[in-house]
């Protein structure tokens, strides 16, 4: 068994499989120290749903790497899996040397990356002093590097206020927080938390349009809704959330994959169009919090092992979300599927919709209908029972997922 | 390492301006036993027009019959595509097709293919739209019909004035970087006032780039001007480079040579550029406009890139003058060569134009024996058509550093990264190392690793950033 991807998800599925003693588990992990994410995200809040306790990043990171390594799972450092050999084979390269690996079955664990200022077509020049939360938590935690004295955060998500916590613990003034949406995103509690410490403006409805300065920052100029223009004054601006699957793998192996996630599709085993190959993690729905990530590993773990035991998966009908919401994962079904990790289907919403409702249909027959929990806010998740996955006639066509409500103004998202 | 020589010496020929062209004419005066200086205001070669171009090396099928730039490009091109095979620089001959998307420009290839004959180029074929598709299925439609231009490569920019300066440095030229040219005293000596000081040379080279209006301004003479064109390119990730086999090249139009899509030698596709005139010669910034202007053309042209993630923006500027061709021309009583003007077929006839000046400098006394004929030095291959480090098991097993990989999305090692802040032309700056390795120059721009490039270059004792004080900078 062959887990590519160090991360929450990759180290426990590895632990859960190798606990199994379904034969020898191997993690390769490209970076030189194990835990993906975690790894460089220093504040606490990790472990809440998983481990019932909360701890930092790092710590988080070094206990679910302890479990593979406890449970038997070989966890491979600074082994980058270059290219595909075959259809379960890897070539790989590392220090000591070249090597093809070929495993029974894979668990694809590639995680997400937030998208950079490029991939992002923000206008002007280009200086030093441009981030991600990813770049700036690896400059600041694992480097000790100085960043610059005053920042602007683009994006007013939940890892937005991870930068902001990073960036403070870096001796950087947070001037601003800039968010092209009506609302801040984050969960209230967390935000709260960062309001009393921290003070800064979130500047809604307002759009990055050029970054000033060369070759250092000196400020960026934002465009409110209202048509309303001002230069922010920074030497420093970190580009938070808009995640991307790290999708370079599943692509080159000709997956089929899914237009709203841009990772692999996958069924409700996490299976993806090859058979034996499994996708798990962030890589199949950018992005979930790591304790969800992490209990999303035992998910993909079980199904590997019905998978070595002869299980098969013949039908895999694509579900399809539309309006205001960006992607659904899983994102194929059938009837004889289990259950998706959780229970529940994760929905990523575009914007804000109260009193939401739900109708879940195939070929014009209503399978579900129902109103969701939560007011669906953007960038983060939202959740959809799977009760109605019996109902999927495997002849029939595409699922479709609706959902509807009032996207008018919010008060306060809540949770 | 930048000082401006021994008190006293005096250069046989000093070069302003070390892009692609300044290091062609050093490289081309070395091993002929003179005391070359080559100067830059810059703090590594090749940080002008040099670095951010369309990378082609072309035929010079489209140049204007009978101008220098013609004759320099077709030489160029044989010399170039020379050394690059000798050097390593990457090359791949991927061939062009001059897009027709109408009847009009249907009727302009012929004629098109008459003027590359004129510019001694006769392998172009006209193409019905079936032939174009079945080269190009992913052409957007509506394409009637295409010119082939099959010699038409792509190269690396970066590598190409790498090597030129390497070879020169290895046979003594003083690389004088950091060096702001203020005044020139003309005389025999010229004296040559720098922000380093003063240096003396008997003969003196203009390749300034953008600037080489001023230099020549400074000898006395006022013949062109330089209105930098900005040129504005968007990189796509490497999932788009199956896309297209070709340089996809539009038909010329009055209005310039128009946008192209075409892949680069990193496995990226590129598209651009724009074309609009600006006053500040520094001024790489992109704009909104011209983004949005690359991506509706992107979108007829090659409808797949719609889906794909872009890697990079960013935006050339290119040395345009009032006049149609190079502004290339001796001045034998100063004992001065211009090489200004050179657009952007600058690259393609580097070599060609270090040849050419070579003859006018001795045509104005130089005395030059000939050049001693040695293999060009080996260059690190940044390029996906030949084997990079992380896929050598030989290399790895010489050096475990070269299958430590730092840089994930365009896999370079440890060991590439050493050795670029190594050596007699060791990058100072992170965008040096940038132009030497890849590193940090895909999809994820340092996500991963940027902050592990800039400990080794902080390590290599790159200028750690002194803040100023926030709002001193510019506003544009």
């Amino acid at each position: 068994m062959l887990v590519i991807g160090a991360g929450p998800s990759g180290l426990a599925a590895a632990a859960a499989l190798a606990r199994s003693g379904v034969g020898r588990v191997e993690v390769l992990e490209r970076e030189s120290e194990p835990g993906g994410i975690p790894r460089h995200s220093h504040h606490t809040g990790y472990g809440l749903r998983d481990l019932h306790r909360v701890m930092t990043g790092p710590r988080y990171a070094c206990h679910y790497a302890e479990r593979a390594a406890a449970a038997g799972a070989r966890v491979r450092l600074a082994v980058t899996a270059t290219d595909w050999a075959g259809p379960l084979t890897f070539d790989t390269t590392s220090a000591t040397g070249l090597e093809q690996i070929a495993a029974k079955a894979v668990i694809l664990a590639t995680g997400a990356r937030e998208r950079p200022r490029s991939a992002r077509l923000v206008p002007g020049s280009r200086p030093e002093g441009v981030f991600t939360t990813g770049l700036l938590q690896q400059a600041v935690y694992l480097h000790q590097r100085s960043v610059g004295r005053r920042a602007v955060i683009v994006g007013a998500e939940h890892v937005s206020f991870s930068a902001a916590v990073t960036l403070q613990h870096a001796g950087v003034d947070v001037v601003a927080m800039v968010t092209d949406l009506p609302h801040q995103q984050s969960y209230q509690a967390f935000r709260i938390g960062a309001a009393l410490r921290y003070r800064f403006p979130v500047l809604t409805s307002a759009h990055i349009t050029e970054l000033l300065g060369r070759p250092r920052l000196t400020g960026v100029r934002i465009r409110h809704d209202d048509g309303r223009t001002a230069v922010i004054d920074a030497d420093t601006v970190v580009f938070t959330g808009d995640w991307i699957p790290d999708n370079e793998l599943s692509r080159r192996a000709g997956l089929d994959m899914d237009p709203g996630t841009r990772g692999p599709a996958v069924d409700t085993r996490l299976g993806t169009s090859t058979p034996g190959l499994f996708a798990a993690g962030n890589l199949v729905h950018p992005v979930q919090m790591a304790d969800a990530v992490a209990l999303e590993g035992g998910h993909v773990a079980r199904s590997v092992m019905r998978w070595l035991a002869g299980e098969r998966s013949p039908v895999r009908t694509p579900v399809v979300v539309e309006g205001p919401v960006r992607w659904i994962a899983p994102n194929r079904v059938d009837a004889a599927g289990p259950q998706p990790a959780g229970g529940r289907f994760v929905l990523w919403p575009r914007w804000f919709v109260t009193r939401p409702r739900v109708l879940v249909c195939q070929d014009a027959r209503s399978l579900y209908e129902g109103r969701l929990r939560h007011t669906l806010v953007p960038n983060r998740p939202a959740f959809l029972p799977a009760g109605w996955l019996r109902e999927v006639d495997p002849a029939g066509g595409s699922v479709s997922v609706v959902v509807s409500g009032n996207s008018g103004t919010v008060s306060t998202p809540n949770r | 390492m930048s000082n401006t020589g021994q008190t006293g010496s005096v250069y046989d020929v000093a070069i302003v301006g070390a892009g692609v062209v300044g290091t062609a004419i050093a490289r081309e005066l070395s091993r002929r036993g003179l005391h070359i200086a080559l100067i830059d205001k810059a703090d590594d070669v090749g940080t002008g027009t040099s670095k951010a171009n369309t990378a082609i090396l072309h035929t010079g099928f489209d140049a204007t019959p009978g101008t220098l730039e013609s004759a320099l490009v077709r030489r160029g091109h044989e010399l170039l595509s020379g050394f690059a095979a000798a050097a390593g620089i990457p090359v791949e001959p991927v061939g062009a097709l001059l897009v027709a998307w109408d009847e009009e420009q249907r009727d302009a290839l012929p004629a098109l293919q008459d003027k590359a004959v004129a510019n001694g180029y006769g392998r172009t074929r006209i193409l019905d739209a079936a032939a174009l598709y079945r080269l190009e299925p992913h052409l957007g439609s509506g394409a009637v019909a295409a010119l082939e231009v099959p010699d038409e490569c792509i190269i690396c920019p970066w590598t190409t004035t790498l090597a030129y300066a390497q070879e020169a440095l290895a046979v003594g030229v003083d690389l004088l970087l950091k060096t702001r040219l203020h005044a020139v005293t003309p005389g025999h000596p010229h004296l040559l006032a720098t922000s380093d000081g003063e240096l003396r040379a008997d003969h003196l080279v203009n390749a300034a780039g953008l600037w080489s209006d001023e230099i020549d301004r400074l000898m006395g003479h006022d013949l062109f001007t330089v209105t930098p064109r900005r040129g504005e390119l968007i990189v796509y990730d490497k999932a788009a480079r199956a896309l297209i086999g070709h340089i996809l090249l539009p038909v010329p139009t009055s209005r310039g040579k128009g946008v192209l899509v075409a892949p680069t030698v990193y496995g990226n596709v590129l598209l651009g550029p724009t074309a609009e005139d600006v006053t500040d010669k520094t001024d790489t910034r992109s704009s909104a406009a011209g983004l949005e202007l690359l991506q509706d053309k992107g979108k007829q042209i090659l409808p797949g890139l719609r889906d794909e993630e872009v890697t990079a923006v960013y935006a050339g500027l290119r040395a345009a003058t009032e006049h149609a061709d190079y502004q290339l021309r001796a001045h034998p009583e100063q004992r001065y060569v211009c090489v200004g003007g050179i657009r952007s077929t600058g690259l393609t006839a580097s070599m060609a134009i270090a040849e050419h000046v070579t003859t006018l400098l001795m045509g104005a006394g130089l005395r030059a024996p000939a050049r001693a004929d040695v293999p060009p030095p080996r260059m690190p291959n940044i390029g996906e058509a030949y084997a990079r480090p992380y896929q050598s098991s030989a290399l790895i097993a010489c050096d475990p550093e070269y299958g430590t990989i730092v840089c994930h999305c365009e896999r370079v090692s440890r060991g590439e990264i050493r050795d670029a802040l190594s050596g007699p032309l060791a990058a100072l700056t992170l965008d040096g190392v940038r132009r030497r390795t890849r590193a940090m120059n895909g999809r994820c721009q340092g996500f991963y690793c940027g902050a592990a490039v800039r400990t080794m270059c902080g390590a290599a004792q790159e200028q750690q950033y002194r803040p100023r004080s926030v709002g001193d900078g510019a506003r544009p």
